[in-house]
């Protein structure tokens, strides 16, 4: 990355400028250009969340002006049965989500780079989900489950009158309803990423396979996907990161229902600030969210960057 | 003796595209050929057929005797080396070797002798534990030609390996592949676009375009008695001079009027009458100043361009019209403007038929 | 056959017909194989087609149809009554003026915060290529894992600032919000995008004397097509899809599309009319769809370039 390097060095250490003209008249445009980025950077992914993180530690109800009560919004976080629904939700959605993604998505890349026909019309039907929106995704799922007019109703009338599919309706089974609809958004997506990964092996390390005698699903198994962990690890971390913002999809397939047994933590968050009005709790919720967040990067980013020394 | 491969008749359409067709071709046991040509020319194609990596359309395939042509790649008895070097990136080299063969379940000690020898013969030993990564690019070419030595397979084949790496290198495993080839004696084929390649490793080279073999012979008659046009314009740097013409009787007249001796020339086959030809002269068998004395046919030429290469030292001018290069010793003092005699003799050179491209 | 063979002793025919193989390998056209790899992508196909065509019958369909009718049945007599009610008149639970205001309301959102989103980000991506400063890579490894920060922790304090700036509730406050949330991607895709330009390209223009703004509109933009053509698709469908930034900043009267549908199917009182609902749903659904369908491969350079990280 640091040898696209820059041609300007040259020219500014001749002129030798001061402190101050270098950190703000050097390449001015420059700087002038990248003030939205800069104050995005500092207001926003700084400022806000460091101002979200103080908040949370006062006890602020309609307004944000609350006095500090340290950890006891935390407190409170946890001994709510609704949050701690909302989390163990999370939990259990995200591994399911995690897994049954990447499984599909790479059996779906694999079955589509066997050479077949209409490769393109099976990689379109699989993709368009991934274009409509969470809203579009729900509804349409909520529509599918509804238990009397929907799939169940349909196929109990045709006769088949043992035929359960009530998942949005039994508490037990709801997260299952919000994992059929979030894989039918977000499968084609996590194909699409496989696929590209596995057309980036080199050709001839097929044919070396093929000549070495080895199989088609060792090849995979013993070389493919181990070339392929840089698309993996992207893979886990944009699906890792939809699975904690999960919000719409929830609200628009059961609204966190019945009852509390869909609930999840963007979705406590909105409630508390906005519509529950009780801001310090909905802070320390989404506070939870960026630790939560935080033990997941930071692991991969150190990964990622800091042993890049070694790869190179 | 039996031949190592034979290609019998062997076509290849992607469709209605032809890429290969109705080719034939015999390689003797421990023979290393070299199929040479432009990128393009369905070199590597013949190769993958070879390999069995591609479905061919029509004809047969022997490797030691057998019909492979249905067979699949690991049953025909061959090992290959590609241009990217295609080894395991996550494996350790000793793996890279060994994968094939546990995979095929052959026992342990044998797989660790196999691995022993080829590590020997290749001098790569100390490399066993790292991983392709931590490789030079010759290191790697070498466990890539090791992947195939531990197969213990009569026929090897090379898809333009040395292409990935710097000139030094390339020469350095050059030697190395040759040096392997007369240890091991296994038939090669070897695929290449890089004509020094081809007349240093080969026993024999087929020059091939547009998926048709135009010679198969040894480097020195395809260097120094092309049979066609192509074959003379594509094998030699800098290229054969070409001169276009007349040919009648013992004379060769160019375009510009200039009168040429042929008399000493061995013709393959003999023209009749008066046709139009071309006269090719390689730059070396040009000769300048006493030496042109003797030759058959002389000229004065003014030189244009001097290009000193070290070993020797590339000339520019013009007989007739025509642009020509030659080739002098470096000791020999000649610059820009300067008068020469230039003379050679047609023995040497090559004469085509204008229509056809055939040698004549 | 076989029996014959053991009778007598003959070589089996496949050894005689292993030396007359001649041509392309003996492939019958259907082979386990092939018949495992086509069932299972068609078994998908049917998952991820389904409630399109579930979503299209039902909003074709009347209501006493879809109640004693069948989700799999074609409509009896094809009729767009839903879809006419769903753009004018189906209700939110506190209007009833149909999704028509909230496709406006997206349109009003979406032109202008994917134009100064793009603008934007296409501009930092040049400047962090061309014109590095010191500390502007720190500022851009910085957006980009702000990125993954879940949105609910910036989301107060956003309100509160566009509040303190007179915005918040209007279609400026949603703008400046996409602008912001869509520029870590964005930059990023640029930023690729103009690293792998020749820099000799920048160089020559710098020695030509043009400054920042004369290379960036000369010279950049015009070799910069496939890359807003990407970032337009990623704009247009991500914005368009929009709800969260939509019901917080927007206010009542700005409600993207979006939290129009979800309002008009889950807050409307009294009998649902699932027709009217799944046609709102299609209405919705119509413009990521359209632009998925025209953008064609450019939709998945679109996704994949969003993924893959420099």
């Amino acid at each position: 990355m640091a040898d696209t390097a820059l041609p300007l060095e040259a020219g500014t250490t001749v002129n030798r400028p001061g402190l101050l003209n270098r950190i703000f008249l050097h390449n001015l445009p420059a700087k002038i250009a990248a003030l939205p980025m800069m104050a995005t950077v500092l207001v926003v992914f700084v400022g806000c969340t460091v101002w979200t993180i103080y908040y949370s530690f006062t006890n602020s109800k309609l307004l944000p002006t609350g006095k500090f009560i340290g950890f006891e919004q935390y407190e409170r976080l946890f001994s709510t049965s609704r949050w701690n629904v909302s989390v163990s939700n999370l939990i259990a959605y995200g591994l399911m989500s995690l897994v049954f993604t990447l499984v599909i998505g790479f059996v779906l890349a694999v079955l589509i780079d066997q050479k077949i026909r209409f490769e393109s019309a099976f990689r379109t039907i699989m993709l368009y989900p991934f274009a409509l929106s969470f809203i579009v995704t729900g509804l349409v799922w909520q529509w599918i489950m509804n238990p009397t007019l929907g799939l169940q109703g349909t196929l109990r009338n045709l006769g088949w009158t043992g035929f359960t599919f009530d998942w949005i309706a039994n508490p037990r089974m709801v997260l299952f309803a919000l994992l059929i609809a979030g894989l039918w958004h977000g499968t084609g997506f996590c194909m699409v990423l496989m696929l590209a990964g596995l057309r980036s092996v080199d050709d001839e390390i097929w044919k070396a396979a093929r000549i070495d005698g080895i199989p088609t699903w060792r090849t995979y198994v013993s070389i493919v996907i181990p070339m392929m962990r840089g698309v993996l690890v992207t893979a886990v971390v944009i699906i890792g990161s939809g699975i904690v913002r999960l919000y719409d999809l929830v609200v628009a397939l059961t609204n966190g229902g019945p009852g509390i047994s869909s609930e999840v933590p963007a979705k406590y968050v909105y409630n508390y600030m906005f519509s529950g009005g009780n801001i310090g709790q909905g802070l320390a919720a989404a506070t939870m969210m960026l630790l939560t967040v935080l033990i997941i990067m930071i692991p991969w980013a150190y990964l990622e960057f800091g042993g890049k020394g070694r790869r190179t | 003796m039996q031949n190592s491969v034979s290609i019998r008749d062997l076509s290849l359409n992607f469709g209605s595209v032809k890429v290969l067709e109705h080719l034939d071709l015999e390689i003797a046991q421990g023979e290393f050929i070299v199929l040479l040509g432009p990128s393009g020319c369905g070199k590597s194609t013949l190769l993958n057929c070879i390999a069995g990596l591609l479905d061919i359309s029509d004809g047969q395939i022997f490797i030691g005797g057998r019909n492979v042509t249905w067979l699949e790649p690991k049953a025909r008895g061959i090992g290959m080396v590609f241009q990217s070097y295609a080894l395991y990136p996550q494996m350790t080299v000793e793996r890279n070797l060994s994968f094939g063969l546990r995979v095929a379940g052959m026992k342990k000690d044998e797989i660790e002798r196999r691995v022993q020898r080829a590590a020997e013969i290749l001098q790569i030993g100390p490399l066993l534990q790292r991983k392709p990564a931590n490789l030079s690019g010759g290191q790697r070419q070498r466990v890539a030609i090791g992947r195939a030595l531990v197969r213990d397979v009569d026929v090897f084949l090379f898809d333009e390996p040395l292409s990935n790496l710097d000139a030094k290198l390339r020469s350095d495993l050059r030697v190395e592949i040759k040096r392997l080839h007369q240890r091991l004696k296994n038939t090669m084929i070897y695929v290449t676009h890089d004509q020094i390649e081809a007349l240093t490793l080969a026993d024999r080279i087929a020059v091939m375009k547009n998926g048709v073999i135009q010679q198969l012979a040894d480097p020195h008659t395809i260097y120094n008695r092309p049979v066609n046009l192509y074959v003379a314009g594509f094998i030699g740097s800098p290229q054969m001079n070409m001169f276009q013409g007349t040919l009648s009787g013992s004379t060769f007249t160019t375009d510009d009027g200039i009168a040429i001796p042929v008399g000493t020339y061995a013709f393959d086959t003999p023209a009749t009458g008066a046709i139009k030809a071309v006269l090719g002269v390689r730059p070396e068998h040009i000769v300048l100043g006493d030496e042109a004395a003797n030759m058959p046919f002389q000229i004065d030429a003014e030189i244009e361009i001097v290009e000193p290469m070290g070993s020797d030292t590339l000339a520019w001018t013009k007989i007739g019209g025509q642009a020509v290069t030659f080739r002098c010793d470096s000791d020999v003092v000649i610059e820009t403007g300067q008068k020469v005699r230039l003379g050679f003799d047609t023995a040497r050179g090559s004469i085509f038929n204008a229509e056809t491209t055939n040698r004549l | 056959m076989s029996q014959t063979s053991v009778l007598t002793g003959v070589t089996p025919p496949q050894t005689a017909a292993q030396v007359e193989a001649r041509g392309a390998r003996p492939k019958p056209f259907f082979t386990p194989r092939k018949i495992i790899i086509y069932s299972i992508l068609v078994m998908f196909s049917l998952y991820y087609l389904f409630p399109l065509y579930v979503m299209f019958t039902t909003s074709l369909k009347s209501m006493p149809e879809i109640r004693f009718g069948n989700i799999f049945a074609l409509p009896q007599a094809p009729n767009f009554d839903a879809w006419v009610r769903a753009w004018t008149s189906a209700c939110t639970g506190l209007t009833c003026q149909g999704l028509a205001p909230g496709f406006w309301n997206s349109v009003k959102i979406t032109i202008p915060s994917t134009i100064v989103s793009i603008f934007i980000a296409a501009v930092n991506g040049y400047a962090l290529i061309n014109w590095r400063f010191k500390g502007s890579e720190i500022f851009f490894a910085v957006l980009i894992f702000g990125s993954f920060i879940p949105y609910q922790v910036f989301l107060y304090p956003m309100v509160m600032i566009t509040r303190e700036l007179g915005i918040f509730g209007t279609l400026q406050a949603v703008i400046i919000v996409h602008t912001v949330f869509g520029m870590p991607i964005l930059t990023l895709l640029f930023r690729n995008y103009f690293a792998s330009l020749p820099q000799e390209l920048f160089k020559a223009a710098r020695v030509d004397g043009a400054g920042f703004w004369r290379i960036f509109f000369e010279i950049m933009l015009p070799m910069s097509l496939p890359i807003f053509v990407v970032a337009l698709i990623l704009q247009i469908t991500g914005i368009w899809n929009d709800f969260l930034f939509g019901v917080v900043f927007a206010g009542t009267q700005n409600y993207p599309m979006t939290v129009q549908l979800n309002n008009i199917v889950n807050s409307a009182q009294g009998t649902p009319e699932y027709n009217v609902n799944m046609a709102a749903t299609v209405l919705t659904g119509l413009v990521p769809l359209a632009v998925y369908f025209i953008s064609g491969k450019w939709f998945v350079r679109g996704v994949a370039a969003g993924a893959v990280k420099g």
